[in-house]
């Protein structure tokens, strides 16, 4: 299974990655490679099989509608690259300026 | 040129979806037990699971599922008996884990409907699907330059997305599918209906077609509206703007249009994301939910009265008015302050009037709502008994309802302190008749002789000279009675 260069391009968009040139070629190698050998998996027939969507054989885990208490804001803050008047402080967001 | 101005002929229709947002009214957030009280100091109801710190494990409040199930029943929807959530991903500063917990394939509640009221007319729109997840953060931008804040109390709040079909098809459909839809929402006390303070949201998406045509054009979606008015103008605006763009031989484009309130107007929203590309997949720190059919059972047992069957029961049970009981329905308070009253005093169609004008003009004036009225149902009720049993007039009793509303005291209390017992003894109204026919001896003379229409005067002054306190039907029969006496 190929994964070319553009789609490198767009996963590292997505997760926010700066990529190199070289790199781009490197993991769309390693990444096509990746994906074929788990592509084995496409041999069998799972026709017939649900699709397991948690590895635990658990359901209907609940807590109680009880409120707890929660972190001072200067905790919440202390690891905050920036702040300001107990707000995270980030750079401007734009598209709900206009 | 011909072909524009075929274009110019061409009558459009609208083709309306609505995606609305209920805030569920829980005490604790979706997945931790950080509150979801309104209005706290910024950053001061997060928790680490909220915050999305690394080895966290959210759990599913169990409310959230209760509320989800009672709401999708309410709209006859299905409930999936095997439902899991998915992460949403994408990256933007007010979501602290770069992903929203939100359900994608199988959502809870799917394949429902609404029905609506336009013009007289029921029309059914349907309910594509209603889906738990957590709210994002609250992004603050107002007198910053170079920076927005940002507040993550909202953090985590529970959400019920409920997305309709697209099969709305006038602005007066969707304002009336939002209000039915907040009507039931409030009704079931699973959400607060407030769209000022965020907890219902309402993002439209609209798109023209010619009238007659089966193909739907190309839709625009609506965000950042905060209030009902909003909601129709943006709709309004973005029907125009559609419909003069295709006019002039334009095409729409897809895309997300921002309603600026200081404005007026759409303005399209420009964004940094790659066009959906939400990679969603199961969440793999929640178990799924495996629904019970004897769970639902319940739920639906649960179910109180809904806003449309209300409104059906008190025009057919109290044989009130169609109009009547929308009014009385208005609110579960107001509906259930009119039968209180009726079970003290059985007269539907007078508590309905008394309600409708002297009570609900007085709660407008104070801007009040029925569940700050200082007056209780008995008391209301017997007032109007009052007037029933010939004790004080209908004037009168609207000055003592004034009284009771602003002392909170009782009917009777009032009535007998200031001494407007209404007067229906024959002597008494008599004797005011006759002091009234002799300070106006020149009316008198003209009735006399012909002028029938002075009858009207004639009670008016003997009412004055009672200070309002005379029965006016017997004002009226025994007045009549003399200056028909006069006259012979």
């Amino acid at each position: 299974m190929k994964l070319g260069k553009e789609e490198v391009e767009h996963v590292a968009k997505l997760a926010r990655l700066a990529v190199s040139e070289e790199e781009k070629e490197a993991f769309s190698r390693q990444l096509s490679e990746i994906l074929t050998y788990i592509g084995k998996l496409n041999e069998l027939d799972t026709s017939k099989v649900e699709p397991t969507s948690h590895v635990l054989d658990l359901s209907n885990v609940f807590r109680d509608d009880i409120v707890s208490e929660s972190l001072p804001a200067a905790d919440v803050l202390a690891n905050a690259p920036d702040r300001e008047s107990d707000h995270f402080r980030v750079p401007k967001i734009i598209e709900e300026r206009v | 040129m011909p072909s524009v101005e075929t274009k110019q002929d061409v009558k459009y229709e609208a083709v309306i979806g609505l995606e609305v947002h209920a805030q569920l009214k829980t005490a604790s957030k979706i997945f931790c037990g950080c509150s979801t009280k309104f209005g706290a100091g910024p950053n001061t109801q997060t928790c680490p699971i909220c915050l999305g710190m690394p080895g966290v494990l959210p759990v599913l409040n169990r409310r959230v599922l209760e509320m989800a199930v009672k709401t999708g029943l309410a709209l006859h929807c299905k409930i999936s008996p095997y439902s899991r959530f998915a992460r949403k991903n994408y990256f933007y500063p007010d979501l602290p884990k770069g992903y929203q917990i939100s359900q994608y394939e199988l959502p809870l509640c799917e394949k429902g409907y609404l029905e609506v009221a336009v013009n007289g007319q029921i029309k059914r729109i349907g309910i594509h699907r209603a889906h738990m997840e957590e709210d994002a953060g609250k992004n603050l931008h107002e007198g910053l330059e170079a920076a927005s804040h940002v507040d993550l109390n909202r953090a985590g709040v529970p959400l019920l997305e409920i997305v309709s079909e697209p099969d709305i098809r006038s602005i007066d459909e969707a304002v009336a599918y939002l209000k039915t839809l907040r009507d039931i929402l409030v009704y079931l006390d699973v959400c607060d209906g407030n769209m000022e303070e965020g907890s219902l949201r309402c993002e439209p998406n609209l798109s023209l077609r010619p009238v007659g045509r089966e193909e739907f054009g190309t839709r625009v979606e609506l965000k950042n509206i905060n209030s009902f008015r909003f909601v129709q103008k943006s709709m309004e605006y973005e029907f125009r703007r559609q419909e003069k763009l295709l006019r002039e031989g334009g095409r729409v484009a897809q895309e997300t249009r921002l309603w600026n309130t200081e404005k007026e107007i759409t303005v399209v929203m420009r964004s940094k994301e790659e066009a959906h590309d939400y990679r969603y997949f199961p969440e793999p720190d929640l178990v799924p939910l495996m629904i019970a059919e004897d769970l639902i059972e319940e739920v639906r047992k649960g179910l109180p009265e809904l806003p449309d069957a209300k409104r059906e029961r008190f025009a057919r049970e109290y044989g009130i008015p169609v109009y009547d009981a929308e009014v009385l329905t208005i609110s579960k308070d107001l509906a259930h302050y009119f039968e209180a009253c009726v079970a003290v005093y059985a007269q539907p169609k007078t508590v309905s009037n008394w309600i409708m004008t002297e009570l609900l003009r007085e709660l407008n004036n104070r801007g009040q709502e029925i569940a700050d009225c200082p007056i209780p149902p008995d008391r209301f009720a017997g007032l109007l008994k009052l007037i029933d049993d010939g004790t004080i007039s209908g004037k009168i009793a609207k000055t003592v309802f004034e009284e009771m509303y602003r002392t909170g005291r009782s009917p009777d209390e009032i009535v007998n302190e200031k001494g407007l017992v209404q007067i229906r003894d024959t002597g008494a109204i008599e004797a005011l008749i006759e002091d009234v026919l002799l300070a106006h001896p020149g009316e008198r003379e003209s009735y006399r002789q012909g002028k029938a229409q002075l009858l009207g005067f004639f009670i008016g002054q003997v009412m004055k000279r009672s200070q309002g306190k005379a029965n006016p039907g017997k004002v009226n029969e025994l007045l009549k009675k003399k200056l028909g006496e006069e006259k012979r």
